[in-house]
């Protein structure tokens, strides 16, 4: 006997997805996916490249504001596991904003050199936070220039380029001590004459670079000649403004990573750096600074890839690298209405931003609740969007009619026929289960589905056959239009008619009516019994009213119904009772047809009046 | 449409009430319930949109709508209803009728009482009973009547057990909304384009008067009656179609007016201003239809500012003899003179908008993009 395992267990994917918070980002990029996707027909040259930098922008404001709110509740959070959770949720978001930022500037805003640099200058600004607490915190002392970090925030402001702010600083330093003003003064100098390139400057690269080269020279004269040599931190601030490696690197826990130790190098180093260079510099950067002691991260490879521009592999690295696909459909979607990405076939045919879209939208029909935003990404899915969409779509639980209507409306906007006509076939079996006539019919007229209007027809007729009258009388009375549907249906609609005109005494009309539906051949042959019953009366009234062609083409129809009946061999006493009655009838109608016809011959034949 | 705000919440909207004010307050409205649906847990949330201490320029109280309370609700919410200052009664898409009670002094909702079994197929006594999901619910205290896709009609007081009166196979498909005509007559639209009067003075289960459209049989969605003159309604179609209705005259409806791209899923009169109407729909727009008659005479509707989508305005039946000084503007049918004017109020489309209330100046909805947008400054 093989023991057999007691347990069941429930798998799901995409665990992050059911997050509270990280579905107000699911929510918030869906718009701007749209949006872009629709804005991008539109655009050529210019005002194309700034409309997509917004998009980018506005993804990265989502990306802050969802990584704003769950600091919130790592904060509040009540138990330290969660609160953990949180956290590393905040630093997840933190990376990916930081290389989708990196790209931005890399590859949608496409900066030249010079405003190179100053991008990535605010970049670094941007990630590195601790530069503001530690500001409020010396500045709210007392005796700023005596703080312990007071050195600490001047090397900061000045590693990140703040050299205005680092100015200032040193004022507060030089009314402090008026030994050291004299240097203070004149560091202070070199900072204000930095050349940097400005936005509203027209000066050219190449003056630029003569400036700054010429800057360079004079903060090399002053280390020469010791200028700051009584003060250590001025001097090795000196340093760093001259871009010595040694120095920059002994204030990696300042740095505190590598890429900000790349950018303030090339900021004193190379301020000019063209793009097509940086990958030299961020190697380097990242082997100085790491100095053999520890191996790159995921990040850093990817910040690395980013660095030479080597987008395939920055995708692939961050789809490694992270447990959702948000984050690479939608960098991928970004970059790939940038005319970036090759279409680089994949097994099925369809390139990587498809993929990757494919994937993410799979992803969301997973959930309960989001898998609306799904058939919106499906939508921009070129090759394998429709199919997927129909495979999805139909495989949504509906427990409400207000969800199937939804379900169907999204299916009738893109023509999917298919899968309308088998969610509506569903529902219609539902209704019919569950009696209801009414809505069982409303299913099958939004499908144009003839065969299950024909069934529902037949039930109610079945019903009448039993019980000898109608239920939902409201709904056969008021068919309206719908009749059409269905032939079954229409002579359903008629025969309620034939009953109004019965009741309102228009017997003539009536009786045509009634003979139209015989002789059309759109009553179902079982009902033929019934109908000529119906007859009945209208044959035994006073005057007369079927005509003589009319009993004709009744007793035609009576002749054929008999005519078929099969002879039946042995039966118990039930049956044979039944045949009885069904023997009686014909009787009954045999004879009243025939008076019918004498009656009718005879009013025919006489002349008016005589 | 300015000063709209928008806030995403994490769940979808099915429906949003503003709390009614108390009679005679010269207050806004301040607080608001909405239900989400479709999740695996949904909430009846209540929130606030009073002041929090943010002046503006013009100073008055800005800012986004926070949360108050909320609390678990079984099932998707299908409709919401205010029944009074403090309670709150929900449609179930299990069948549940649920009052719940917020006590505002520990800001909590609970439970208040419950009828489970409102809405089913099969009876809870057979053996495959089976619950249907209740889809509209009307409350006049303390009565409250439920409708659902069994279609059932169930009167309910508050704090009776079991339901005053109940309807069975009122309809042979579903109801899906119901509203007070006058305090004993109800009226339900169904999904076979039908408009059915009831009377609970009568004894009977038959309506006292079924009121369609010629044409097609578009199932209709929504219903409100005009707060004034209770024998005008308007209903809202599968097709996105707005027909106002005379329940006085005959059994067609006034006029036809073509307006949203797909289902129309609510639609309000303005409680005290009736010549406004707000109808909000799947195609992920919400529309503000202004038929006041102190608009100066416009020669055609296109140029009109705001968002204005094409309208088209079919008259069906001669509404000539009645007396201009009582005619309400919606049943005036001269399509000449082209009154209404539409303005689209939403920023941008989004995905469904499920439902809109409206309350003096402020009107607030929610959609299936998880957003729910207030805006405080209707009539500037």
């Amino acid at each position: 006997m093989v023991p057999s395992c007691p347990f069941i267990y429930i798998i799901r994917k995409d665990v992050d997805v059911y997050s509270q918070i990280l579905r107000k980002l699911f929510n918030e990029s869906h718009g701007i996916f749209l949006g872009l996707q629709r804005i991008d027909e539109e655009l050529t040259g210019k005002s194309r490249k700034s409309q997509l930098v917004r998009v980018s922008k506005n993804y990265r404001s989502v990306i802050r504001a969802c990584m704003e709110e769950m600091h919130q509740v790592a904060i509040a959070a009540k138990d330290p596991a969660s609160g953990r959770q949180f956290s590393s949720q905040v630093s997840i978001l933190s990376a990916m904003e930081l290389i989708w930022n990196l790209c931005e500037i890399l590859f949608i805003e496409v900066a030249p050199a010079g405003h190179l640099l100053l991008h990535l200058l605010d970049w670094v600004r941007l990630h590195v936070c601790e530069v503001d607490s530690l500001s409020a915190d010396v500045l709210g002392s007392e005796n700023p220039s005596n703080h312990g970090s007071f050195w600490n925030l001047v090397t900061i402001l000045v590693l990140q380029g703040r050299l205005d702010e680092a100015r200032q600083m040193l004022s507060k330093e030089a009314d402090a001590s008026p030994a050291s003003a004299g240097i203070c003064r004149i560091m202070g100098d070199l900072m204000r004459t930095m050349p940097i390139l400005s936005p509203g400057n027209t000066q050219t690269l190449t003056e630029l670079e003569l400036k700054w080269q010429h800057w360079h020279e004079e903060c090399e004269r002053y280390l020469q000649d010791s200028t700051f040599a009584t003060n250590p931190h001025l001097e090795s601030l000196l340093k760093i403004m001259l871009g010595d490696e040694a120095a920059l690197l002994e204030q990696k826990e300042l740095l505190s990573n590598w890429y900000h130790f790349l950018v303030t190098r090339l900021l004193y180093s190379n301020p000019t750096v063209k793009p097509i260079d940086l990958h030299y510099y961020a190697q380097s950067s990242l082997d100085l600074f790491l100095g053999g002691e520890s191996s790159p991260e995921p990040l850093d490879n990817i910040l690395l890839a980013a660095f030479e521009f080597d987008i395939h592999q920055v995708i692939k690295e961050c789809s490694i690298a992270l447990s959702n696909w948000w984050f690479v459909a939608h960098l991928t979607d970004l970059l790939d209405h940038c005319k970036l990405l090759q279409s680089h076939n994949l097994y099925f045919g369809s390139n990587m931003r498809e993929f990757l879209l494919l994937e993410y939208a799979s992803g969301l029909f997973a959930h309960p609740s989001l898998w609306q935003l799904g058939v919106d990404y499906f939508d921009y899915c070129p090759k394998l969007g429709r199919v997927s969409l129909e495979l999805h779509i139909e495989r949504i639980p509906l427990n409400t009619e207000q969800k199937a209507l939804k379900v169907l409306r999204i299916c009738e906007q893109r023509q999917m026929t298919e899968q309308v006509r088998s969610i509506c076939k569903i529902l219609a079996m539902k209704a019919v289960r569950n009696n209801r006539l009414g809505s069982a019919l409303s299913w099958s007229i939004r499908a144009k589905d003839a065969a299950f209007a024909t069934l529902v027809s037949d039930r109610f007729l079945r019903d009448y056959c039993e019980r000898g009258c109608f239920s939902d009388l409201d709904l056969i009375d008021n068919l309206g239009p719908a009749m059409m549907l269905s032939d079954r249906l229409t002579f359903l609609g008629k025969y309620r008619e034939f009953h109004h005109m019965y009741g309102e005494k228009r017997f003539a009309d009536a009786a045509s009516l009634l003979l139209s539906l015989m002789t059309s051949r759109i009553a179902p042959r079982s009902f033929w019994m019934t109908l000529l019953t119906d007859a009945l009366p209208l044959l035994e009234q006073k005057q007369v009213i079927f005509s003589a062609e009319q009993t004709y083409e009744l007793m035609q129809c009576l002749e054929d119904l008999t005519s078929r009946r099969p002879v039946r061999g042995e039966s118990d006493i039930q049956q044979l009772q039944d045949e009885d009655i069904e023997t009686t009838k014909v009787e009954m109608l045999r004879l009243a047809l025939a008076r019918n016809l004498a009656r009718a011959i005879i009013r025919e034949g006489s002349l008016e009046g005589s | 449409m300015e000063e709209i705000y928008a806030k995403f919440v994490s769940q979808k909207i099915s429906k949003t009430r503003w709390r009614p004010l108390p009679p005679g307050s010269l207050q806004t409205a301040e607080t608001f319930a909405t239900g989400s649906w479709d999740n695996e847990e949904n909430y009846v949330s209540l929130w606030s949109i009073g002041d929090f201490g943010n002046l503006d320029s013009d100073g008055g109280f800005e800012g986004d709508h926070q949360l108050l309370c909320d609390i678990r609700h079984h099932g998707d919410v299908m409709d919401l209803q205010f029944f009074d200052q403090e309670r709150i009664v929900t449609a179930s898409s299990t069948g549940c009728v649920t009052v719940f009670l917020h006590h505002p002094n520990n800001q909590t909702l609970s439970v208040n009482q419950q009828w489970t079994t409102a809405h089913y197929h099969a009876g809870p006594g057979s053996p495959s009973y089976s619950s249907a999901p209740c889809t509209g619910v009307v409350c006049n205290n303390p009565e409250i009547v439920t409708v659902g896709e069994d279609g059932r009609i169930n009167l309910f007081r508050a704090d009776h057990k079991e339901a005053v009166r109940t309807i069975d196979n009122a309809d042979s498909s579903t109801l899906h909304a119901v509203t007070f005509l006058r305090t004993p007559e109800i009226l339900t639209v169904n999904s076979i384009g039908q408009l059915k009067i009831w009377d609970f003075r009568q004894q009977g289960n038959e309506p006292s008067q079924i009121l369609s459209l010629t044409g097609d049989r578009v199932p209709l969605h929504c219903v409100d009656r005009h707060p004034n003159q209770q024998h005008v309604v308007a209903t809202g179609g599968q097709d996105g179609m707005l027909s106002i209705w005379d329940v006085r005259q005959g059994t067609m409806p006034v006029s036809l007016l073509k307006a949203h791209e797909a289902e129309m899923w609510e639609v309000h009169f303005h409680p005290s201003n009736p010549d406004h109407l707000f109808t909000c729909s799947e195609d992920g727009s919400l529309w503000h239809w202004d038929a006041s008659t102190d608009v100066p005479e416009k020669s055609s509707l296109f140029h009109q500012g705001g968002r204005s989508s094409t309208f088209l305005s079919h008259s069906i039946s001669n509404q000539a003899n009645v007396h201009q000084s009582v005619i309400s503007s919606w049943l005036s049918t001269d399509p000449a003179k082209d009154r209404i004017e539409i303005t689209s109020l939403l920023p941008s489309r989004s995905l469904s908008v499920n439902s809109l209330d409206v309350l003096g100046p402020c009107l607030v909805c929610g959609t299936d993009a998880e957003a729910i947008y207030v805006t405080r400054h209707l009539f500037s």
